[in-house]
This record gives structure tokens, sequence and C-alpha cells, in this order.
């Protein structure tokens, strides 16, 4: 391996930026791909493959093969608002492989007792987002109902490119969130993003039940989300 | 409370390679190319090893790493790749092999 490829890989996963290490195992020669550059003909392909699928492989190319190792930011998900409902998203998320962290400023909601073994910030969107930015590797779920918490990090999440951006509401909460989000200048291309009412259509009927829906939703989301890179690269 | 997430801060074989690299000590990378039915580590997992055989990271549930160390030290030496293959169904597995019957190939290099 090439010293200057190292400490551009580790440079990239330190940054949570993807890349794909790619070794030609005829010769040992090696390289690193960013998300963003352009790499032509098959190699090119295997390398949306490896950015898509997350997982190491081999790929024969003209002869050659070629060793290809994506290095993906571990998912994030934040979740505004500590409702019921993520009460039961916490546990779940966990699970899932997420590094979760879940942000309301009412501190009477965030308290450990409530959400135990989980990374909480009793403090506005504003101020968490500013330390923490959002990533295109993070998930955000608004589930407060309150412009006044939600709608800071929904304009965030957007703007990052966020894999997932949902909110919890109704159709009418949600028409009238769309409003608010074109005063703040979002176009209704960003806007379209937002997955609310929030979750998969199983007809959830309590907090759990939503929960599961979000959460299967926001998989979904990551796993599918090379779909859209490749469109994207296509272009 | 967890910590924030940072890949850097827990066992990290690449790190480690570049924290060994910058303070001057030889270093191989191993890494798994390819597995076969039951293998304890996925592709592209590595295993890092300095000069004087310190390791970190793995490339099977600690069956062959001592293998990958033996051989990463001739790697250093001439500075040549190498594909190694360890598995039950294979010529080496009277020497090491993998008790849950699968079959990986990991490629050895130094690193620079």
């Amino acid at each position: 391996m090439d010293p200057y490829s190292l400490k551009k890989l580790n440079a990239l996963r330190m940054n949570r930026q993807a890349a794909v290490h790619v070794t030609d195992l005829g010769d040992g020669r090696d390289r690193v791909i960013e998300e963003s550059d352009v790499v032509a003909g098959l190699l090119g392909k295997a390398v949306l493959r490896a950015f898509r699928q997350g997982k190491a492989f081999t790929a024969e190319v003209d002869g050659r093969t070629f060793f290809l190792n994506p290095h993906l930011p571990p998912p994030r998900l934040v979740v505004i608002g500590a409702v019921h409902i993520s009460q039961a998203l916490a546990p779940m998320a966990r699970l899932s492989g997420f590094d979760l962290h879940i942000v309301d400023p009412r501190t009477a909601f965030s308290t450990p007792e409530r959400f135990p073994d989980t990374r909480l910030s009793a403090d506005w969107p504003e101020t968490v987002l500013a330390q923490e930015p959002l990533d295109p590797y993070t998930a955000v779920a608004a589930l407060t109902h309150d412009p006044k918490i939600d709608d800071h990090a929904l304009i965030a999440a957007l703007k990052a490119d966020c894999f997932y951006v949902g909110a919890l509401g109704s159709r009418k909460t949600h028409a009238a969130r769309i409003e608010r989000l074109k005063q703040a200048g979002l176009s209704d291309k960003q806007i379209a993003r937002i997955h609310a009412p929030i979750g998969l259509d199983i007809g959830a009927a309590n907090p759990p039940e939503i929960a599961v829906a979000t959460l299967a939703q926001i998989i979904e989301a990551l796993r599918k989300r090379g779909l859209q890179v490749a469109g994207a690269r296509a272009a | 409370m967890a910590e924030p997430e940072n890949p850097m801060k827990k066992q990290d074989p690449l790190a480690t390679a570049e924290a060994w690299m910058a303070s001057g000590r030889d270093v191989a990378i191993a890494t798994v190319i390819e597995t076969w039915g039951s293998a304890p580590r996925p592709t592209g997992s590595h295993l890092v090893i300095d000069a004087d055989g310190n390791f970190e990271g793995s490339v099977s549930g600690g069956c062959v790493e001592g293998a990958v160390i033996a051989e990463a030290a001739e790697v250093l030496e001439t500075g040549e790749p190498r594909m190694l293959e360890f598995g039950v169904a294979d010529e080496t597995a009277w020497r090491v092999g993998l008790s849950c019957g699968g079959r990986i190939r990991v490629y050895v290099e130094r690193l620079g």
C-alpha cells in the first residue's frame, strides 16, 4: 500500500467521508477513490457498486484483478424529539447498528431515566447540529410536532443531503410545514425528500409501531441509497 | 452516555499502521481478499504487523494470524506482496486451518 494512499484514506474516514481503496492485485499498486471522483469504464462501474454495497470484492477488468475495499462512514441517526416513539426507536436503532443521538431542548422529555444508554442532548437542534454537522451518512427523524424544534433540523438535514429525512405529522401539518420550508428558501425538490407522514405505511397504530415503521423506512433509504448515487453519476 | 462515534478512536488497524509508519517502523498490511463458506472476518478486514511482530486487527478469529505474521516478516524483507490461502480443504490445513471449515485468501503487502 502506498503511504500516501493510507494517509488519504485515514483522513477521509476521520472526516466521515466515503472512500474506496482499490488495489491492483497483479502489481500491488493502489489508489483511493472518493465519492466525487469519476472513474471511467468497467472499473468505474465496480467502484460504484463498492460505494453502493459497502462490501469489499475483487473485480476482473481488462485482464487485471482489482480488489475494491469500500470504507463507508458508520450510519448515524439523529432523532429530534425525546418522545414516546423515540423511546421505542432508540433500542431498535442501536440494535440495527445506528449511532443514535436524540436531541430535545425540553428538559422534562430529555431525561436519562426515559432514555437509558442513549446519547441525549437537552438542547436546541440549532446548537447541537452546529457542533456536530449532519452529513450524507446521517438520517434525521423529526418527531416533536413542534415547528420551533423540528424545522431547523429538517432544513439542516435537507441542506446536508442526509440519506433520510422524515417528519412526524398529519398531511395537514405537513402542508403547513411545506409552506414554512419554502419561506426558508428550500426548493420543491429538496422538500419532496421529506418522508411525511413518517414511516412505511404499515398501518402503525401506536408509538412503538410507528417506531418500527420509521426504522424500516430509514433502513430502506440506507440500503437503496446507492441507486440515487448511481443516478446522480449518470446525470 | 456513549461518546460520539469516531472510527479512529476504536481499535483501528489502518490508523495504527499510519502511526507506526510515522514513528519510522516498517509495516506490513494483511487484507482478507476473499472468503468461502463460513469465515470469521469479512473481506476487507485488516491485520497490520510491524517488523518486530507487533500486530493489530485480525483476518480470522485467531486461527491463522500466527502464519500471516510469519509471512509478513518475509514480505517486509523482500518488499514483494504475497497472496496466502487458508482453509480446511487446503494443503496447508495440517499447519494452520480454519476450524469453522471456511476458506480465506489473504493479501500481505508492505506499506511503502
